[in-house]
């Protein structure tokens, strides 16, 4: 056996191991039920914002608390505390990817991922409007 | 139905065009196939015997021969040039002239975008984008049929079929129910986003048709992304797509290798272009770091975003595949890994493709494409150019009927069962077949490279560099994984840890073989010669990285000491590596400036290393927080500091070594976006300077802020920040109501947070008469307000009587919530003052702020490696230029 084949069998064989291992993520996508039902473990949970609760973050008294409603597709509710400042559109996402763990009474969210739909996506509905808004508009001049 | 105002030409011409360019790129890829099928070029016997025998026949049937394919090939490849530009020019102009009937201008720009951006929402979309793609495959096109001679026809085979299914995707025709393609030129009115309009509707009816009319109300375009309002979206998109188009024609030259049986002479022509992608592909990447860094909010130039890797991978494959190409021409060594490098390369800029348009990325990526329902498309893309060139370079004929029937059955079984993982297998089952004929054809020499020679290392840096790309593809794939095998698997708590603590031993690596192998020599080093020349670079090496040892602070210390440990070390490497590359310049190959292309490009890379730990590790928060305002915790606090931090109008805040005051802010015309002005003062006094962030604040009619940051350079570090919260003008309306006293000169009245004292009332004399009146009057009362926090203001509300109106001009004090007006003023000139304390004049940003340490050698480093590669093609070109003359 060559040498090189020495070198290219334990390189390969790192390779594999390091992308097995990080398959053992330690984290996996779930519901909010999951999140509760494991508190402590690492989850990522898609949510939508419960616009029926108020969404508390005041940057006089603390810049980077933020604490909201999120239910998901099942109705199941949560209340979720963010510790890095403001969501940036939160309030127009149409879907949050919640990164975190429950504890206690609520979710510790690390990381938010938000999804608007205006931004990334086509939406026909939100552009219908808007047409029908500037046309709207233009009636009135 | 006629619609007013509409022009349709434009549209008209663009359809015609895309069909045009449609047929010519599949002509021009059947005439360059047949021209190269005839042509010869083989020196296999076996080969050229049958293809001049096909020659005969073709020629007795009448089918012509290679020069009248070419020619015909020539022609329509050029008319496939002509027609991609026409679309580029067409698409421009709509968006140009704001015809908003068309649906990509109006989704894509508006009236008031300015001129520099008109490019940028071009390729906003996947339409312009993939039409920018074709764009640089027609340039590197001509350039090969100009420069490629004998491989002309095959390597224009493979792109020319790379221009057929770049024209497929923006083709927008329907195949009984499948749609292929998006279609730039598509009508805003066909394009459904007019359904649910009533207004614009007959009868205001939506089930009825188009108002004739309608365009009178679309008065405007939906605008460009606010993010992507910046420069760096007009040139960053460019040169990546330079990149990624170039790494087909490395690909294409391996692939003709194969099929034309002609495996070691596609080496010479082929080495300057894979040099010419590795620089045009890593500078792209590196201007979408920039990007992200200057302008995106990501707080950083690179978080191994599932986009950001799927462009970086190709990258490492490729420079895996020009070092064993540089280790073929020197010794005759790893022939094969050169030919599955440079394939495997442009396989992974087609899943690329799929990962960053098919939408699959939706939840683990902030910035991949909108999803166009064109996966299928996108995974067929992939699977065609597997397979054909599994097909292609098949060893005789029985082979490749076998493998194009293989290829079939797979597609069919993965159409109609629709096995999500039979597709990934179908795919690597193509690419097993192309390693097998790689393995079976392709001649190898059986005699082991020697450890000390320079072809043994430089390989291991390959197989290094292309095993980290595999991993970073793996963990990249986790969404594709989920979706074939229906797991749930998340990314770890520390997605970027879980990649840093990996790369960093990658870095470490590469950068000690980038160091020491120049300075080995090929087939075989003798010790003596090789430690005479290290030693000095070595010695200097230890020196430097001792010296920073003892004096630098790495103060990444949250990972554990195994890590930092790890990063010290990987530092010290990179720091050697540029310092043994630079004296390689002069004691490996004398100054000669022709020559060192490699060893510059080694250096910049060094740098890129070095920088990239030591800025990563040292990067410190300057807004650092508890709560909002700045509240001083003192050094036991056990409390974790937020990173947000407001700063109140008016207000001296303490941040880091600063002083930050935030002054007031500034609409740009034109634009729903707001520059905040900010100013920062040393502590120590020695300098002072105001930065201005910005944000998008409800643009579009849309809630919510659009952030863009602002920073300051020096050499060795930036001071950086942005905005993340605006207060909301509807939460803060006023309710306070003023509180009414009565007070004489002297007196002294408190409030909440600190008390004031009237100085003084006094009437103004010489009003003018005509604003005032004959009657008129105007009394002020300056008053200084003392704060408890040690600061005092001097304000002056006044009261005027001007034209039988009486008018009060209150003053405020916005740090201190403040509002003071003058109500009347009474005969024994006391006044009755009132005062207001209310949230809503509290003028307040929230921002985050940081130090970047030695962000600008970074950036430096990567230009330094880009001109060391471009050197190197220089220099190959010119080789090339005199091996021809010569022969």
């Amino acid at each position: 056996m060559k040498k090189i084949h020495i070198f290219l069998l334990v390189l390969i064989a790192g390779a594999i191991g390091i992308l097995l291992s990080s398959l053992n993520t330690g984290s996996s996508y779930g519901t909010i039920a999951e999140a509760k039902a494991k508190p402590g473990k690492f989850v990522h949970v898609a949510v939508q914002l419960d616009k029926s609760v108020p969404v508390e973050f005041d940057p006089i008294k603390n810049s980077n608390y933020m604490s909201f409603q999120a239910k998901d597709s099942s109705g199941e509710k949560m209340k979720v505390i963010y510790r890095k400042g403001e969501i940036p559109n939160l309030m127009i996402s149409e879907k949050l990817v919640l990164k975190g763990r429950f504890k206690d009474d609520h979710f510790e969210c690390k990381d938010v991922q938000t999804k608007c739909p205006s931004k990334y996506k086509d939406d026909p509905k939100a552009a219908g409007n808007s047409a029908a808004h500037n046309a709207a508009t233009s009636e009135m001049k | 139905m006629d619609y007013i105002g509409e022009h349709l030409l434009p549209g008209q011409l663009g359809h015609f065009f895309i069909v045009l360019s449609l047929i010519s790129s599949l002509v021009a890829t059947f005439a360059y196939f047949m021209a190269s099928r005839l042509g010869t070029g083989t020196p296999v016997p076996g080969i050229s015997a049958t293809s001049v025998a096909l020659n005969k026949q073709n020629i007795l049937a009448g089918f012509g021969d290679t020069a009248s394919w070419k020619r015909l090939a020539r022609i329509a490849f050029i008319t496939e040039v002509i027609s991609v530009f026409a679309i580029f020019v067409i698409l421009f102009y709509i968006i140009h002239n704001h015809l908003f009937e068309y649906h990509y201008a109006w989704k894509h720009s508006s009236r008031t975008l300015e001129f520099k951006y008109l490019l940028a929402c071009f390729w906003e979309g996947q339409e312009g984008s993939f039409l920018l793609w074709s764009i640089w495959h027609c340039v590197l096109g001509l350039i090969l049929i100009k420069t490629a001679k004998k491989w002309e026809a095959p390597v224009m085979t493979v792109l020319s079929f790379g221009q057929f299914c770049l024209a497929t995707m923006i083709a927008g025709i329907y195949f009984f129910n499948w749609k292929m393609g998006s279609n730039p030129f598509i009508l805003l009115r066909d394009s459904g986003v007019l359904d649910n309009a009533p207004a614009l509707h007959l009868d205001m009816d939506v089930s009825q048709a188009l108002r004739p009319d309608y365009m009178l109300s679309i008065k405007d375009g939906n605008d460009l992304n606010e993010l992507l309002q910046n420069y760096w979206m007009v040139i960053h998109p460019p040169v990546l797509f330079m990149g990624f188009a170039s790494t087909i024609v490395p690909f294409a030259f391996a692939v003709a290798g194969l099929w034309k049986k002609n495996f070691t002479e596609w080496i010479k022509p082929a080495l300057p272009w894979a040099l010419f992608s590795a620089a045009a592909l890593g500078v792209g990447i590196m201007m979408g770091a920039m990007w992200a860094y200057e302008s995106l909010t990501f707080g950083g130039y690179w978080a191994w975003d599932p986009v950001e890797n799927a462009s970086l991978v190709p990258w490492l494959v490729l420079i895996a595949g020009i070092h064993t190409l540089l280790i073929y021409k020197h010794s005759g060594h790893s022939l094969r890994p050169t030919h599955l490098f440079f394939i495997v390369s442009f396989g992974l800029i087609l899943y690329s493709t799929f990962l960053t348009r098919s939408g699959i990325l939706g939840d683990s990526s902030v910035h991949a494409f909108t999803d166009l329902g064109m996966n299928l498309q996108l995974y067929m893309f992939m699977y065609l150019f597997i397979w054909l060139a599994a097909i292609i370079s098949a060893k005789n004929f029985r082979q490749r009927v076998n493998s194009s029937f293989i290829a079939i059955i797979l597609a069919t079984l993965t159409y109609t069962l629709n096995l999500p993982w039979l597709g990934l297998i179908a795919l690597l089952t193509g690419l097993g077949f192309i390693i097998y004929q790689i393995q079976t054809q392709v001649p190898t020499i059986a005699k082991e490279e020697n450890t000390s020679s320079r072809e043994f290392w430089m390989f291991i840096g390959s197989l290094v560099f292309f095993l980290s790309a595999v991993v970073i593809t793996g963990k990249t794939s986790l969404p594709v994984f989920n979706k074939i095998f229906g797991t749930k698997i998340a990314p770890p708590e520390d997605a970027e840890f879980a990649y840093n603590s990996i790369m960093v031993y990658i870095a470490l690596i590469i950068a000690l073989l980038t160091a020491v192998t120049q300075y080995l020599k090929y087939k075989q080093t003798t010790g003596r010669l090789f430690w005479k020349k290290i030693w000095i670079p070595t010695l200097i090496a230890v020196a430097v990285a001792t010296a920073l040892f003892m004096v630098g602070e790495i103060k990444y210390t949250k990972k554990g000491p195994m890590f930092l440990a790890s990063i010290w070390l990987a530092i010290a490497c990179s720091l050697y590596s540029i310092i043994a590359n630079a004296a390689y310049i002069w004691l490996g190959i004398k100054g000669k400036l022709r020559l060192s292309g490699g060893s510059i490009s080694h250096m910049g890379f060094g740098m890129v290393l070095l920088t990239i730990l030591v800025s990563s590790s040292n990067k410190e928060v300057l807004s650092k927080n508890t709560s909002g305002i700045y509240v001083n915790l003192g050094k036991d606090s056990k409390e974790e500091p937020g990173e947000n931090l407001t700063l109140v109008q008016g207000l001296k805040t303490d941040m880091g070594k600063y002083w930050v005051t935030y002054e007031g802010e500034e609409k740009q015309a034109n634009k729903s976006r707001w520059f905040y002005h900010m100013r920062f003062q040393r502590k120590d006094g020695k300098e002072e300077f105001v930065l201005s962030p910005s944000a998008f604040v409800n643009a579009r009619g849309r809630e919510g802020i659009q952030p863009e940051p602002a920073s300051r350079h020096y050499f060795n570090h930036d001071v950086y920040t942005y905005i993340t919260s605006l207060p909301d003008p509807e939460k803060n309306k006023d309710t306070a109501s003023f509180v009414t006293s009565t007070l004489k000169t002297g007196d002294s009245l408190f409030y909440s947070k600190g008390f004031l004292i009237i100085q003084d009332v006094k009437q103004k004399d010489n009003l003018p008469k005509e604003l005032f009146g004959d009657s008129g009057y105007l009394y002020e009362a300056p008053i200084k307000v003392y704060s408890k926090t040690g600061t005092s203001y001097s304000v002056t509300p006044r009261l005027a009587f001007a034209k039988g109106e009486i008018l009060a001009v209150p003053d405020t004090i916005i740090s201190e919530s403040l509002v003071l007006q003058l109500q009347k003023i009474n005969p024994d000139k006391s006044v009755q003052l009132g005062v207001k304390e209310s949230d809503a004049v509290l003028k307040y940003v929230t921002l985050k702020a940081y130090k970047f340490p030695y962000i600008l050698f970074l950036w430096l480093g990567v230009g330094i490696t880009a001109l060391g590669i471009l050197m190197s093609m220089a220099n190959r070109i010119r080789l090339n230029r005199q091996s021809a003359i010569k022969s």
